[in-house]
């Protein structure tokens, strides 16, 4: 089963070569202490999904890269080159020479119907590749114009094109204080229209990656080559095959179907009541969790304390919200490695303060033309804070 | 049809009044010409409707491209892509010379960039390359060795001083003799002369040297035009092209450096020439880079006394300034004023760094206008460059980095005489050239923005980026540019200077007597300029008002 993965933007492309730089490397790296025959079921498995082979044996990543202007994507493809390793496919890029500038109209509405074709015939190029094809990962940032407003549009005829297969989309949350003035225009707007057509938002904050980089990891003076690595490091960890015994392949287990064991149950939602004031607030109420252990003692390990009914909304009970996929294949250098991806009330208190920045902003009219310009009007604006609000809201009443 | 607001296409009820719809199709020059023009052509052709189009050379080649069914709709991922290219137009006595020092050290940035001699995508943003052997037009080369470089500009001067000696001097191969327009009587410090007589008299040469220079370009995304408000033509008929780059190139941005005349200006109509020239910069320019050329003096001032006074431990490194030139210029005899331009032309290198050469987190010309103009009058900003010069020590400590971060914000650093740390910021620019990384970044932003105060709407606001090649002779270096209303005395002041000359009537006849200038061009220039700085007063009287969260939307669930 394959990913084909869609690198959008400057952001979206540097991020991508660092994910298939760390899942390579892991994929090569030393078994621990699982079975000769575990491991190779584990990079075979590792093999298939993200890279496809060429005649003279260097994996080629299954990866679109797309950018409006041409430094990024030219410098990601010779960096892939340049380690030997493994590369980009020659024809898997699409160019152009004029970039963004940041805006979300151009992005979504010149570039995107402009360059429909093109782009989605690349894609079906590399989803023609797969053998048994599993869905797309978009990698994005929501801060710029390329990544957030083009890669709206691209999963939107994702989701047009290719209803049945699954969309995860990695985002990048922009530092709280600006890269980009006009970042949290750009933010809504690419939220709110990714809430339509995308399954799953997996969503990572600069802020706390860089947090992590200073406190735990030390780095004195901090580069987005750092940041990115943290970050593929814990895509990887999430990404990279999981053990399964339900099936005789054992690493078959679809990563993007976490969607499936974090969304909210199917039998719909319970009525409203009050929310509870005695709630104990130390936890973000969750919906659902799922924790990915990789490495030594794997089978022993605890995972008791996730399923504490306090974690999680009451309407839910911790047998059908919470998930453990183990592993004893280790990730990369680690003895032990766990990872938990939550789709808990975290996000509130970003998202709130993005929909209040913007709303502010907004109310100002303040460069509203930039965006008029280009056929994204105010009624448009209004629809994103309004499907926002109520998102909002929702996760406020778990 | 065509309803959706993409700019291009108008529609116009025919002329004829037989119900027939005309599609009239305006000002396209860019790669995004293709798509409209098909739909465009696909849309008319279905209802049966003629379609008209405007007379450029460019506008009919594509309708001709298209029409033939080689248009640019399909993709040739194969093609190699190039990065976008800008014309500099340098207009007046000032404006050339300013420009030359620009070429100058733009040659130097490249060379020393660029060791092996390809012609790579980071120059052609600003020359072409061309086989002189050549005759004519066919010799341009777009990729492999360098032959030999043409600068991308047009040169106007009406009189023909100062260009001759660019044409003598050791830039004379970067020019094209095809890129200049010249008179001989210059425009006596008339903005009327510069605006109405050289206007109209050059107006079809300047759209023919402009159409040229667009042609040899594969992607224009730029035209800066760098000229003085004080005199006549930099004045006059760099303001008056402003409109012809406008209407032919409407995509195309229009970034302006203009030299505000100080108090002490030795023309006495300078505040005439400047404000009628504001209008113009007011309704016609994307973007607008106000200099002064006091603060450039006390700039040079500053360095000469750090220099000179023993103070410093270590020695200035010898190509550091920011305000020293190549190799080239340092053989004749040095002017005053070359120190002075060429800050201005570091500044312009270093506006657009992040848009030729690679970084972590770019920044491409489109982004300064689309981040740093909240509305569209709103245009000016106001920059500082650091560090002025550096010390032969190349490993910078953190403190010495931030006392870069300091500066840039320091009233004495500014290229305008402003303040901006006691005004109020609209937005706020940080392009950082250099072994700067994000955290050095997100460290001095978090350590300045207390002593900032920002617009209500826009407390975090701040655009950023990040090139990793530095200027020459500099181991890293910050351009700052804030849309704050710290230009408004100078507004205000040049109004004043301007109402002082007025009320007297002196000197008005040497305008009116033009043809085509009327009273009323010196009330409507004056109004324009009044109903700018009213916008700045609004502004700053949100100042020091609590900042309030507006009620949000209340969602029924």
């Amino acid at each position: 089963m394959s990913i084909v993965t869609v690198q959008l933007g400057q952001c979206g492309n540097q991020i991508g070569f660092e994910v298939f730089d760390a899942l390579l490397s892991d994929s090569h790296s030393s078994q621990g202490l699982c079975s000769m025959r575990e491991n190779e079921a584990y990079q075979a498995s590792c093999k298939e999904r993200f890279f496809s082979e060429e005649e003279n044996g260097v994996p080629i990543a299954r990866a679109v890269l797309v950018d409006m202007e041409p430094k990024v994507i030219n410098q990601t493809l010779s960096k892939a080159a340049q380690s030997g390793q493994w590369k980009y496919g020659q024809h898997a890029c699409f160019c152009q020479k004029q970039g963004s500038g940041n805006n979300w109209a151009y992005g979504y509405s010149v570039h995107g119907p402009r360059h429909e074709e093109s782009i989605m015939n690349i894609i079906r190029k590399e989803v023609e590749k797969c053998d048994s094809f599993s869905g797309f990962f978009i990698i994005m940032s929501m801060a710029g114009g390329t990544g957030s407003g083009l890669g709206a549009f691209v999963t939107q005829n994702l989701e047009d094109q290719y209803s049945n297969s699954l969309k995860m989309n990695q985002i990048i949350w922009p530092y709280g204080t600006g890269e980009v003035i006009v970042q949290n225009y750009n933010s809504i707007l690419t939220l709110s229209h990714l809430y339509r057509s995308s399954d799953a938002l997996l969503l990572h904050e600069n802020d706390a990656i860089h947090k992590i980089c200073a406190k735990l990891m030390n780095i004195k003076q901090i580069s987005f080559s750092d940041i990115n690595q943290v970050l593929a490091h814990q895509l990887g960890s999430v990404f990279q095959p999981t053990y399964s015994a339900e099936s005789s392949f054992h690493y078959r287990r679809n990563p993007l179907g976490i969607d499936r064991h974090v969304r909210p149950p199917l039998s719909g939602l319970p009525p409203l009541s009050k929310m509870s004031l005695n709630k104990d607030l130390h936890f973000n109420t969750s919906i659902a969790n799922l924790v990915i252990l990789r490495g030594k003692d794997v089978q022993s390990a605890d995972v008791e304390g996730f399923k504490d009914p306090a974690l999680y909304t009451s309407w839910l009970k911790p047998v059908n919200a919470f998930n453990v996929w183990k592993t004893q294949r280790a990730f990369s250098k680690y003895e032990k490695s766990a990872v938990l991806v939550s789709n808990s009330q975290f996000l509130v208190k970003p998202l709130d303060m993005i929909v209040g920045k913007a709303w502010n902003m907004f109310a100002s009219k303040a460069y509203i033309h930039q965006y008029t310009k280009f056929g994204i009007e105010e009624e448009d604006f209004l629809d994103s804070f309004t499907s926002l609000e109520q998102v909002v809201a929702s996760y406020c009443n778990l | 049809m065509l309803t959706r607001q993409l700019g291009y296409a108008v529609q116009k009820p025919s002329l004829y009044g037989n119900g027939d719809t005309q599609v009239h199709l305006r000002g396209l020059l860019t790669e995004n010409l293709s798509l409209n023009l098909q739909t465009c052509l696909a849309t008319a052709e279905a209802c049966g409707s003629s379609v008209t189009y405007g007379s450029s050379l460019a506008e009919r080649r594509c309708v001709e491209e298209c029409r033939s069914g080689r248009g640019l709709a399909s993709s040739r991922s194969r093609r190699r892509t190039t990065m976008t290219q800008s014309v500099v137009v340098q207009v007046g006595q000032c404006g050339n010379q300013i420009g030359c020092c620009f070429w100058d050290l733009a040659l130097r940035e490249h060379a020393a960039v660029n060791q092996k001699g390809i012609y790579d995508e980071a120059i052609s943003s600003f020359f072409r390359n061309v086989d002189t052997r050549v005759v004519g037009d066919g010799g341009s080369i777009s990729k492999g060795k360098i032959c030999s470089l043409k600068a991308r500009a047009v040169l106007i001067d009406m009189e023909e001083g100062v260009v001759n000696e660019i044409l003598q001097g050791p830039l004379r191969d970067v020019f094209d003799t095809k890129q200049l327009i010249t008179d001989i009587s210059g425009s006596g410090n008339n903005w009327a002369v510069g605006h109405k007589v050289f206007g109209s008299l050059y107006q079809d040469q300047i759209l023919e040297k402009f159409r040229k220079s667009a042609e040899h370009c594969d992607c224009l995304q730029c035209f800066f035009i760098i000229h003085s408000m004080g005199g006549g033509t930099g004045s006059g008929l760099g303001t008056f092209l402003l409109k012809v780059l406008e209407d032919e190139f409407p995509e195309v941005y229009r970034f302006v450096t203009s030299i505000y005349p100080s108090g002490e200006d030795d023309v006495i109509t300078s505040p005439y020439n400047s404000i009628l020239a504001m209008k113009e910069l007011n309704e016609h320019a994307d973007c607008v880079l106000p200099i002064d050329n006091q603060s450039l003096f006390d700039i040079i001032s500053k360095i000469d006394l750090m220099v000179n006074s023993g103070k410093l431990g270590t020695t200035v490194k010898p190509k550091s300034l920011v305000t020293s030139s190549s190799g080239a210029l340092k053989k004749r005899h040095k002017k005053p004023f070359d120190a002075m331009n060429n800050i201005v032309a570091n500044l312009l290198l270093n506006l657009t760094s992040s848009a030729r050469f690679e970084g972590s987190l770019n920044m491409d010309l489109n982004e300064i206008s689309m981040n740093l103009v909240p509305f569209p009058q709103l245009h000016y900003l106001v920059s500082s460059l650091t560090p002025l010069y550096t010390l032969t020590d190349v490993n910078i400590p953190p403190r010495r980095l931030d006392q870069m971060f300091s500066d840039a914000f320091s009233k004495d650093h500014q290229l305008l005489r402003a303040d901006p740390k006691h005004s109020l910021y609209l937005a706020c620019a940080l392009m950082v050239r250099g072994n700067v990384q994000i955290s050095d970044l997100r460290r001095n932003i978090e350590r300045l923005k207390p002593s900032l105060q920002f617009v209500s709407w826009n407390q975090e606001g701040w655009k950023t980026s990040l090139c990793s090649v530095p200027p020459v002779g500099h181991s890293h270096s910050l351009l700052a540019l804030a849309n704050n209303t710290c230009v408004k005395p100078t507004f205000m002041e040049l109004k004043e200077r301007f109402m002082r000359l007025y009320k007297k009537k002196a000197h008005l006849h040497h305008y009116l007597q033009v043809e085509g200038m009327e009273e009323s061009c010196f009330t409507e220039a004056v109004s324009s300029l009044s109903a700018l700085i009213q916008e700045y007063d609004q502004l700053d009287a949100t100042k020091n008002m609590p900042v309030q969260d507006l009620p949000r939307l209340s969602i029924a669930m």
